[in-house]
């Protein structure tokens, strides 16, 4: 073996050695890894020694009162937090604490936000389109063409959100659920790994949460996906699995019954919850 | 609806952004109009006799020129404003530095001429006991180094402010202000004799371009119909732009800048780049509007006139580019008129003609249009889904 192999073979070794844009590792199952991280906000602890493993396909809640550190948990998978220790990995190769917020978006994690950002002057398609993962530099923008692998990738996202028939109306014309949907929708056109959806259904009608758990349902298996959620109505209808944050670390996880059963759980959340 | 139908799918031309714009009916029906308009004062210039009720004189021609001037400098501050959300108040100085560009080369084109005779030096510059030409008038006597600074001068000043602009991430009302203050700062500079451009009087006494005599009645036609035929294509461009996936990011990152980072755009160089277009086209309306009218001077930079422009473009219509030429053209036959009549009442009547529309018609002249259209397509629609 060459000295050049060997150097290349030590890839292995050092990741820094890796291409950024190297596929996710998940041949050992997780595509997430959260180990014994800490944040603290000026001595307040947000994030105390936390450890989450998210695995390849898996939709999974998590749930916690508020200033559990859910949305901090979230920052921190999308760089936009650092941890004071600890460690995030994104499947076996790629540690997410050595990159920045459009790294960790090009390696494939998705996220959004609570407030549904759509640009409403254009149309359900157009969003789509400019969402769509391609070279997004000034010229080619300009000479950009649909071929047909596109279109047919955006009527495919168009059909999994459900909005196929509002295709050509303004985004500004969608109601609330809509628009979420439709943000749903300009993630997976990056087609992303892993998607973080932080409370989907705050503000929606019992119809829309409805079609809202069918969505992320039919989601998990291709992507994984991670759910911030409030609302304990909605959690049971998705969640397989449930993981209950308190002041910044697990509190307990396991199916909606399990965690519910928990005794510490009622008595930090659900019993708070049924008391107001 | 069908999926088949989205927009810009149909058409055999639409591999190229600047042919897409051919295959939409409002570039078509504003491109018929145009050339009909066009075509119907040369007819009525050439055919008729001068003492005919329908004859278009020398002197209407030659306005109507300087309102298409005005059109395209109005299409080029509706593609940064409507389209992009920056509210240029300095477009002036960049139709400014494309009419200085024109006339220094008109400048150069009088030669032994002018009222002192010298061969070389224009006369303010003998006036002023200069002995030679400053190195930035060097070249200015080739036509084609002049039209190319027409719109080479705007684009530069364009990219270099644009640049520092977009990059430290400063909008709206900051933006406009300082553009204010750009044209505002040029103003002044270009009041100064030491500048080389002659200063309070500007250039002026032009005697031809291209060799054509530029008091002749032919010369004029020429430059009315340049004039028209610049709106066209300026107008193809802006289309061509804002029919593109750029035009989108640019609707998007106006509405909603973060987002559009968040997408992977570098919204900066969007901005710049658009920028930068506009500046050109607007030096370009600059450069035909100065052999028209016979005069360039500092007052052209003013912030005044910057500010009017967006006047145009609000009543005719912000981010249609076909409501922009209405407005400016529609605005400058009524300033014509009133300060013909009362000139006292001008900018009372200008301004009372902005509150109105502004309160009545929040989208212009232009949205009285799309509103009916708008109309009829949302019938369309609900007679199409259950």
């Amino acid at each position: 073996m060459s000295l050049l192999d060997a150097l290349a073979d030590r890839d292995r070794v050092f990741d820094f050695l890796v291409p950024a844009s190297s596929p996710v590792d998940v041949r050992h199952g997780p595509i997430l890894y959260l180990e014994d991280v800490n944040v603290s906000f000026d001595g307040f602890k947000a994030i105390n020694n936390l450890n989450l493993t998210i695995n390849d396909g898996e939709l999974r809640c998590i749930i916690g009162p508020n200033g559990a550190g859910k949305t901090t948990m979230m920052d921190i998978i999308t760089g936009k937090t650092r941890p004071d220790s600890g460690q995030v990995w994104f499947g076996s190769r790629h540690n997410l604490l050595t990159k920045n917020e459009p790294e960790i978006a090009s390696l494939g994690i998705g996220r959004k936000f609570q407030k549904p950002t759509v640009f409403e002057a254009l149309s359900v398609f157009d969003n789509l389109e400019l969402a769509m993962a391609a070279d997004k530099r000034v010229l080619p923008t300009l000479t950009a063409r649909l071929s047909g692998e596109q279109r047919s990738r955006i009527d495919e996202v168009l059909e999994t959100i459900g909005l196929e028939s509002l295709c050509g109306r303004q985004a500004g014309i969608l109601s609330h659920g809509q628009k979420q949907w439709l943000e749903i929708g300009m993630l997976l056109m990056q087609r992303p790994r892993l998607l973080l959806v932080d409370e989907p259904v705050a503000g929606m009608t019992e119809q829309e949460m409805e079609r809202t758990a069918e969505l992320l349902t039919s989601l998990a298996g291709k992507q994984s996906v991670v759910v911030v959620e409030h609302d304990m109505g909605f959690v049971r209808s998705i969640a397989r699995q449930v993981t209950v944050l308190h002041q910044g670390s697990v509190l307990a996880e396991g199916t909606m019954d399990q965690v519910s059963n928990d005794p510490k759980v009622i008595e930090v959340y659900l019993g708070a919850e049924e008391e107001a | 609806m069908s999926l088949s139908s989205t927009p810009s799918s149909s058409s055999p031309l639409s591999h190229l952004w600047l042919t897409r714009p051919f295959s939409e009916r409002s570039t078509r029906i504003f491109l018929a109009v145009l050339a009909l308009a066009l075509a119907v004062v040369t007819v009525l210039h050439l055919a008729l006799p001068a003492g005919h009720p329908l004859h278009v004189s020398s002197y209407t021609v030659t306005l109507l020129g300087k309102y298409l001037c005005y059109a395209l400098l109005a299409v080029a501050v509706d593609l940064v404003w409507g389209y992009l959300g920056i509210l240029s108040l300095g477009h002036g100085a960049f139709f400014a530095l494309g009419g200085y560009a024109m006339g220094m080369y008109l400048m150069r084109q009088i030669g032994d001429r002018g009222v002192y005779g010298d061969p070389v030096l224009p006369d303010f510059m003998v006036f002023l006991n200069w002995d030679s030409l400053p190195w930035f008038w060097h070249g200015f006597d080739m036509a084609w180094f002049a039209f190319l600074m027409v719109m080479l001068a705007p684009g530069l000043l364009a990219l270099l402010f644009g640049f520092l602009a977009f990059r430290s991430r400063v909008t709206g009302v900051y933006l406009s202000i300082i553009t204010q203050a750009l044209t505002f700062a040029l103003m002044l500079a270009f009041f100064r004799n030491e500048m080389g451009f002659g200063g309070n009087n500007g250039l002026t006494d032009f005697r031809e371009l291209l060799g054509f005599d530029l008091r002749s009645d032919a010369t004029r036609l020429g430059l009315f119909l340049a004039s028209g035929v610049a709106l066209a294509l300026g107008y193809v461009v802006c289309r061509g732009i804002v029919g593109s996936k750029l035009g989108r990011v640019c609707i998007a990152s106006r509405d909603a800048e973060a987002r559009v980072r968040f997408l992977g755009y570098r919204v900066e160089r969007v901005q710049l780049c658009v920028f930068v277009v506009s500046a050109m086209l607007a030096g370009v309306a600059g450069s035909l509007y100065v052999p028209q009218v016979g005069i360039i001077n500092p007052s052209e930079f003013s912030p005044l006139f910057s500010i009017e422009v967006v006047v145009w473009v609000a009543l005719g219509g912000r981010g249609t580019l076909y409501g922009a030429v209405i407005g400016a053209i529609l605005v400058n036959y009524a300033k014509t008129v009133f300060t013909g009549v009362m000139p006292d009442a001008w900018l009372f009547a200008l301004g009372g003609l902005f509150v109105v529309v502004t309160v009545l018609l929040p989208k212009g002249i232009a949205g009285l249009m799309t509103r009916r259209r708008k109309a009829d397509s949302d019938t369309q629609l609900k007679e199409a889904t259950p």
